[in-house]
């Protein structure tokens, strides 16, 4: 899927990523942009407003786990469908989560990684990062029955 | 018909008073040329793609990429009616171009990226909705008058 090159540039900039602060800025992001994504969280409390969702604490948290598993995944870009099995299981048969949001996760943390490294976010870096989170999404899904 | 808030409306205008349409035009065009390759088959009478230096610094997509998003701003003036702003560019896009309207989602969300990536600080959350709303709803505009 990603070239030896294209592996190595994401890894370099990836490990640049604050991963505390970024898990949760996208997850904020995609509960703003898209608000039906509230859904699943009713459990996270004050969710009324940008401010609140960006400010909330089990957002940052939740956003967190989720970018750890995301960066366990960038250890095995070549078995992307191994790697989230368990986790594709679980989103469809406890979560019931509609994996076209896996998608739009995916992109608001390409839009993410765009406004915190500007220009050094170039269009190969961006092609390679739309690849793995494309691969990502499709993991996920790849469970779903 | 999409709404757009009184303060939606305002975090677009706000924001693009500051934008440089060649730069931001041309660098979202090529961008979806280098994410997505396929896009390229449209452009064949455009020269040199053949690496990513090369399309970023090609005129051709520079210029087109300008006038892509020039029709933009024509957009960010008629929020309220954009299937009729866009009605002519949509049946040219269809019976003249034959371009597969998933490819208008996907510029729009070039759009988005090179826009957080010039303006970091002012790509709030808010200002993401509300751009994501508005490419969402030109690309639903554009792809209105298929058939």
């Amino acid at each position: 899927m990603l070239s030896a090159e294209e592996k190595a540039a994401v890894t370099s900039l990836f490990a640049k990523v604050k991963v505390d602060e970024v898990g949760g800025e996208a997850l904020g992001r995609l509960l703003v942009v898209y608000p039906w994504t509230q859904r699943f969280f009713e459990s996270f409390g004050d969710l009324s407003s940008a401010d609140a969702i960006l400010g909330n604490p089990k957002v940052k948290a939740h956003g967190k786990k989720v970018l750890d598993s995301f960066c366990e995944g960038l250890k095995q870009l070549d078995d992307l469908k191994g790697a989230f099995a368990s986790l594709s299981e679980l989103h469809c048969d406890k979560l019931h989560v509609d994996p076209e949001n896996f998608r739009l996760l995916g992109n608001v943390l390409v839009v993410v990684l765009a406004r915190r490294f500007g220009s050094e976010f170039s269009p190969e870096l961006q092609a390679s990062f739309q690849k793995v989170v494309t691969g990502v999404a499709n993991a996920l899904a790849h469970r779903y029955h | 018909m999409v709404h757009f808030t009184t303060e939606e409306k305002a975090a677009v205008a706000s924001l693009w008073a500051k934008v440089n349409v060649e730069v931001v035009g041309g660098e979202s065009l090529a961008r979806l040329l280098i994410v997505y390759p396929w896009t390229q088959r449209f452009f064949d009478s455009f020269g040199n793609l053949y690496s990513e230096s090369a399309i970023m610094g090609n005129p051709k997509v520079k210029a087109h990429g300008r006038k892509v998003l020039n029709s933009f701003g024509n957009a960010i003036e008629h929020m309220d009616d954009l299937k009729g702003t866009f009605a002519d560019l949509s049946e040219l896009h269809c019976d003249k171009l034959h371009v597969d309207p998933e490819n208008f989602r996907l510029l729009g969300n070039m759009i988005l990226i090179v826009l957080a990536t010039h303006f970091s600080k002012e790509f709030t959350p808010q200002m993401q909705a509300s751009w994501q709303k508005l490419t969402n709803a030109v690309a639903n505009a554009l792809a209105h008058k298929y058939h």
